[in-house]
């Protein structure tokens, strides 16, 4: 039992450096949203920022890849991306075929970089 | 449960999670943590930063800063789907585990689902919809954990290219009015903009003024 969780101190770092600084966000949420109107103008706007942040936790990931995504070339990435938003289109707004295309573009380009 | 099964989002998800579980291996935690990790903090994103920085060896200030960064946008998903959820009868206690489980696949799929289901059925629907995510997950970082040192690395770069396009698409995919696709966007090309100012929190100030501009053009619409 003891291997399967490790020291009790990274458990500590777990709640203090993960849980905590991501709940706080949820909890005000809760907090400020149980109190809002359906059809408030507020609502939208908060809803378009929501949108526009996702959007940037997504162009962050693109930008400034992360370990092994990073051993992929910055044309490459924005190549699957564009090759992924053209089949999302052309289905009719799939989000299947969308990340299937991306996915494939990604590995047929990596593998014929060699 | 059809519901779980029936989104193309979690097969995503469960390929991150593979992902997380393989990194959180590699990092040398326990398998014990990494399912912790999943069950508490819920957010993919959160949790790469969080096992990446303090793998690297940052302090827990530093990774306890980045995770929060990367977690406000969990703030106006929490707003927006609370009053979706709320019912006359409803105390705000009733909400909190609503609260926990809302993370990207579970706000956009709030969008596509909840218009289908009755709104006093709504806060079972997400519980069951949203603790069935969670198991999955949790496999998912079991099985990627023990697979760690078998994965190789354009398998790993393909994982971790799944969270932007799915992300990407299925927002996109919900989008209905001229503003949503300028939130989307605009929020994608203020990022790089974004980034030249070197705050530490460019994802807030890209987000809040691409929204704002999003909410300007909604509200130019509405005059019309």
């Amino acid at each position: 039992m003891s291997d399967f969780i490790g020291d009790w101190h990274a458990l500590l770092i777990l709640l203090i450096a993960g849980v905590i600084p991501n709940q706080i966000w949820r909890m005000l949420g809760l907090w400020f949203g149980g109190s809002l109107d359906e059809g408030s103008e507020l609502l939208v706007w908060v809803r378009a920022v929501a949108t526009a942040i996702l959007a940037g936790v997504i162009a962050q990931i693109l930008v400034q890849p992360a370990g092994a995504l990073a051993s992929i070339p910055d044309w490459l990435r924005y190549a699957a991306v564009a090759a992924g938003f053209a089949a999302f289109v052309a289905t009719g707004r799939s989000t299947l075929a969308g990340v299937a295309s991306g996915e494939l573009l990604m590995l047929a380009g990596k593998w014929w970089l060699g | 449960m059809r519901s779980v099964a029936s989104t193309v989002l979690t097969l995503v998800l469960f390929a991150t999670y593979l992902g997380i579980g393989a990194l959180a291996h590699d990092s040398h935690f326990s398998l014990g943590w990494a399912l912790a990790s999943t069950l508490l903090v819920w957010a993919g994103p959160a949790q790469i930063i969080l096992i990446s920085t303090l793998g690297s060896g940052a302090t827990v200030v530093q990774a306890a800063i980045a995770v929060t960064v990367s977690a406000i946008r969990l703030f106006p998903m929490v707003v927006s789907v609370m009053p979706m959820m709320r019912t006359p009868q409803t105390r705000r206690r009733h909400l909190v585990l609503v609260a926990h489980l809302t993370a990207v696949t579970l706000w956009v799929e709030c969008f596509r689902f909840l218009p289908h289901v009755p709104r006093e059925r709504r806060i079972a629907f997400i519980h069951g919809l949203g603790s069935g995510l969670v198991c999955v997950c949790l496999v998912a970082t079991a099985i990627g954990y023990g697979l760690a040192a078998s994965l190789s690395q354009l398998f790993a770069a393909a994982i971790l290219m799944l969270t932007p396009l799915a992300f990407l698409f299925s927002t996109a995919r919900n989008c209905r009015e001229a503003a949503d696709f300028v939130a989307l966007g605009l929020g994608l090309a203020l990022f790089p903009l974004a980034t030249m100012l070197n705050s530490g929190i460019d994802i807030l100030v890209s987000g809040v003024s691409a929204g704002t501009i999003a909410y300007g053009v909604h509200w130019w619409r509405e005059q019309q």
